[in-house]
């Protein structure tokens, strides 16, 4: 049973270059389409301008799609209002220091998607805020804080306390841990691990830290231009990645292994730019391997040896 | 990946400068003392600012000779306590300084709360209002609304506000777009609050310490204003002793008798230079939490 | 002689320690890496010793040495000719290291005239053989742009090119990569790599990635609450570190292709200590599993081998007796 169900999401921005210039239409979005089973994690890599953030924002209702749809738990998410969307999908942000009203105490804040229900006694709420702070590590005390007397694993321990408080279907954990030390981005990992097994979670796991993916994700979709080029269970995509791209992600990553040299990644200097997607396949002018095909064919998704789904003429 | 472009970090660097600390503590002494002789009134200055003793015309301050003891500061044309008046005018020009900025602070900041919070024809209209506010010149359309209804205090304040709220438009609006994008507010809309809480309990305490800095400048600029105003003979209607007015109504007797204008001339600069003092040092204070 | 001899560096601003006595050592052509995690103090000692503290910091050491010159009895004007001349940095924040109101070209030939005179035209021209020299595209179209017309690899690579414009013989780099993607980030270090060969340039390189610093770096000093709790060379460091926090470190770093789902990762408990006046002995005695009464008074730095040392109580111990991450 898939807990939720992204069809052919597309996310267009209009963009005016200068002030009397043509508008162009950005595609931050295109085409994705994934779902995840209920109780795994979906891991989403990419880097910058690959959409990632934008796809997040999408599934948690900050911005409308242009055009596809979403359902959770077969349920059509764009009939759901805000208070019954946020029963369902619930975010944990990247920066802890962003991600707490700096004027409200930990209570109030982690007590807010109670209170915005408008369904729940105040007995009710303070009961379910000092159990759900119990569960995050944090003690009662810390609710009477505000976040500026929190640490930076604190505040994001209390951030994912907030995600939690209407046990919610689905966790959106936007790079949650990229803003942290190493010594505690495990400890909140862990956290994240344990809560999953525990309140039988589903997570989308969106980051550009791959082996941080590798450890917490089930399968892995990767992102490039607005769309996923592959898309595979987590140990056979780091075992055999298909798409050049993937390839190339997975070898700039520096393993701490002295000796070892920084690998070139041949990726060429163009950077990715949104506005100007390139015809055919949009990785073609970084690509190692392109050929005159893939400069005017967009490639289709397919099934190609363990990887689910890759886009690529040549995998 | 970086997060240091757009944290809100909030880092008040400490209020190093001792010329700044000083004009701070200066400020707010010179306000607080303005406040208090306000509030006073009555208790600390015996005489009525009103009561005319043509007999007793312009009885010169104590530092000057002929002075008179019970007329600390002298008395002006008609024979009224000077010192009495300066104190009641205190009041008057403090009242029509707070008023203004109630006024004009609930227009601008609703207008431009509203207007970076929701973008697009919103802000295309709130845009349009500070504009065209903008290009209409304040003491003139002062002068002629004033001059076509009257004078009076609840006029002056009523034009006053309804000029003055373009600073305030202006400082919602943008810290209101760059509060707008920070992740505390998305996790509210994603917590299913509703729009007036995350405006009224999300947005508005993150930027209140840089509007109170803007008030306080506003309220300084009402003050100089409502005193103009007066000096014109189109503000506060006598025997009110409104400074601006006490300034005009010396202004026959500048150079026999030149404590007249001198006095509340030297008290409006004064007060003004406390609250702008004030302000600066609230701005350093509070300002320095960069919102990036 | 070293190029950069630093000793018993303490930084503080007000009564906050920042910096409490970190000793360590450039060699000329080595890239020496000043890893930890924020709040470590790693940043400051950068910048405490191009003489860029903030209002309010202050700065004392034994020794602080740049080839033989004493960087603490240097007037500001000295320094000033010493940064961006002969000792260069670059930061970690692209966006906001280039001028936005200034064309890269004017900001990259002001570096050199003002140090070593000469024409703009001169400059100029320095400045596209060095942006080619970094791997900047077109070099001479560069020259009229402004920074925000280029990406941040590019930026990146602009601020190297403008560090590199007096032939610097150290180049400071706090956290040069953390801002950039993944794939950008190992062209820069490769850059990097490439620069100090041809250039036979020095690098102190501060970043709190330790795939990094195995990659990149010769010689390695762990700083921890303002100390520096352990250096070594590279290999060393990872092949037997001897702290408790290196160790705690390197197991929280998830490898890939060697991840264990079903195990925790490895992680520190608690936090960073906060530095009263008058703290003695072990920072890291909080979290430390092998701590006693004796690490609350003051540690002895021990060594574990010719050119690596270690700030704890505990014996050096060989490999065979660690624990496998």
């Amino acid at each position: 049973m898939n807990a939720i169900e992204v069809k052919n999401l597309r996310r267009e921005f209009a963009a005016r270059s200068g002030l009397f210039g043509p508008q162009k239409r950005v595609v931050a979005v295109d085409d994705v389409t994934l779902s995840v089973p209920s109780g795994s994690v979906l891991g989403i890599v990419g880097e910058s301008g690959c959409g990632k953030s934008t796809l997040a924002r999408l599934i948690l209702g900050l911005l409308a799609p242009t055009a596809g749809s979403m359902l959770v738990d077969g349920q059509r998410v764009a009939d759901l209002g805000r208070k019954a969307r946020a029963r369902l999908i619930q975010p944990v942000f990247q920066d802890p220091f962003a991600s707490l009203n700096p004027r409200r105490s930990i209570h109030d804040t982690v007590a807010l998607p109670l209170a915005a229900q408008g369904t729940f006694s105040r007995g009710e709420v303070a009961r379910r805020v000092a159990a759900v702070l119990d569960r995050v590590g944090l003690s009662a005390e810390m609710g009477t804080r505000m976040p500026a007397q929190l640490s930076g694993g604190q505040r994001q321990r209390a951030a994912i306390a907030r995600a939690l408080i209407l046990e919610p279907r689905i966790v959106i954990c936007d790079e949650p841990t990229s803003a942290l030390d190493v010594s505690v981005q495990a400890q909140i990992l862990n956290l994240l691990a344990d809560l999953r097994r525990e309140l039988k979670l589903t997570y989308i796991f969106i980051s550009h830290n791959l082996a941080v993916v590798e450890h917490v994700a089930s399968e892995v979709a990767v992102m490039y231009l607005g769309r996923i080029v592959e898309r595979s269970e987590t140990d056979a995509l780091f075992r055999t990645p298909r798409h050049p791209y993937t390839q190339a992600l997975l070898a700039s990553v520096l393993t701490p292994e002295p000796g070892r040299g920084v690998p070139d990644v041949g990726l060429g200097d163009i950077m990715p730019d949104p506005a100007n997607i390139p015809p055919g396949c949009r990785f073609h002018p970084r690509c190692r391997i392109a050929v005159e095909r893939c400069r005017v064919e967009p490639p289709q998704p397919m099934v190609r040896g363990e990887a689910a789904m890759v886009e690529c003429h040549l995998a | 990946m970086s997060i240091s472009a757009v944290t809100p970090v909030a880092v008040p660097i400490p209020q190093t400068s001792r010329v700044g600390r000083a004009g701070f503590a200066i400020g707010l002494v010179i306000v607080g003392m303005v406040i208090a002789a306000a509030l006073l009134g009555n208790a600390i200055v015996s005489a009525d600012p009103f009561t005319q003793d043509l007999n007793n015309r312009l009885i010169p301050p104590f530092w000057m000779d002929g002075t008179q003891a019970g007329h600390l500061l002298g008395t002006d044309q008609l024979g009224r306590d000077y010192l009495a008046r300066l104190v009641y005018g205190a009041r008057i020009s403090l009242l029509i300084g707070i008023m203004t900025v109630i006024t004009s602070g609930l227009i601008g900041i609703t207008l431009g709360v509203l207007g970076g919070f929701f973008g697009g024809r919103v802000d295309d209209v709130v845009l349009f209002a500070i504009t065209t506010r903008l290009s209409i010149p304040v003491v003139l359309v002062a002068l002629a609304v004033v001059g076509l209804l009257g004078s009076g205090l609840g006029l002056v304040v009523a034009t006053l506000g309804l000029l003055l709220w373009d600073r305030f438009a202006v400082v919602a609006r943008a810290t209101t777009m760059q509060v707008r994008t920070l992740d505390y507010v998305n996790a509210a809309w994603c917590a299913g609050a509703s729009t007036s809480h995350i405006l009224i309990r999300e947005i508005l305490p993150n930027i209140a310490s840089h509007l109170a800095v803007v008030g306080t400048l506003e309220m300084a600029l009402a003050i100089l204003l409502e005193a103009a105003l007066s000096f014109l003979g189109l503000g506060v209607p006598p025997p009110l002793p409104s400074w601006g007015l006490m300034i005009a109504e010396g202004k026959d007797y500048m150079f026999f008798s030149p404590w007249v204008i001198m006095i509340p001339g030297a008290a409006l600069f004064v007060l003004v230079l406390g609250i702008n003092l004030v302000g600066d040092g609230l701005r350093n204070l509070l300002g320095t939490e960069r919102l990036r | 002689m070293s190029l950069l001899d630093v000793e018993e560096l303490f930084v503080t601003f007000g009564r906050t320690a920042a910096v409490r006595g970190a000793s360590f050592r450039i060699e000329k052509g080595e890239t020496h890496c000043l890893v930890g995690e924020s709040g470590c103090g790693k940043s400051v000692t950068a910048l405490a010793i191009m003489g860029l503290l903030a209002r309010g910091g202050e700065r004392r050491a034994k020794r602080m040495e740049f080839a033989g010159t004493d960087l603490l009895s240097l007037s500001d004007r000295a320094m000033a000719r010493l940064r961006g001349n002969r000792i260069s940095m670059i930061f970690q924040e692209p966006m906001t290291s280039l001028n936005p109101a200034f064309t890269v070209g004017s900001q990259m030939a002001e570096v050199l005239t003002r140090h070593k005179g000469g024409s703009r035209g001169a400059a100029l021209e320095r400045a596209i053989e060095l942006m080619d020299r970094v791997g900047i595209t077109a070099p001479e179209m560069r020259l009229g742009q402004f920074p925000h017309q280029l990406s941040g690899g590019l930026r990146q690579r602009v601020m190297i090119a403008m560090a590199l414009m007096c032939d610097p013989e150290l180049l400071v780099a706090d956290e040069p990569t953390t801002a950039l993607d993944v794939t950008v980030q190992a062209q820069i270090l490769r850059l990097l790599a490439r620069l100090k060969r041809e250039f036979g340039l020095s690098i102190l390189l501060i970043t709190h990635d330790l795939g990094i610093v195995a990659r990149v770096a010769d010689r390695v000093s762990v700083m921890y609450a303002g100390e520096v709790v352990e250096s070594a060379p590279t290999s060393e460091l990872f092949r037997a570190p001897q702290h408790p926090y290196t160790r705690g470190l390197l197991a929280c770093v998830p490898v890939p292709g060697k991840v264990q789902r079903e195990k925790p990762l490895g992680s520190i408990p608690g936090v960073v200590p906060t530095i009263a006046p008058g703290f003695a002995g072990c920072a890291f005695r909080s979290r430390c599993s092998d701590a006693d009464m004796t690490c609350e008074r003051e540690i002895p730095r021990k060594a574990a081998g010719a050119t690596h040392d270690y700030l704890c109580r505990l014996a050096p111990r060989d490999v065979a007796e660690l624990q496998p991450a």
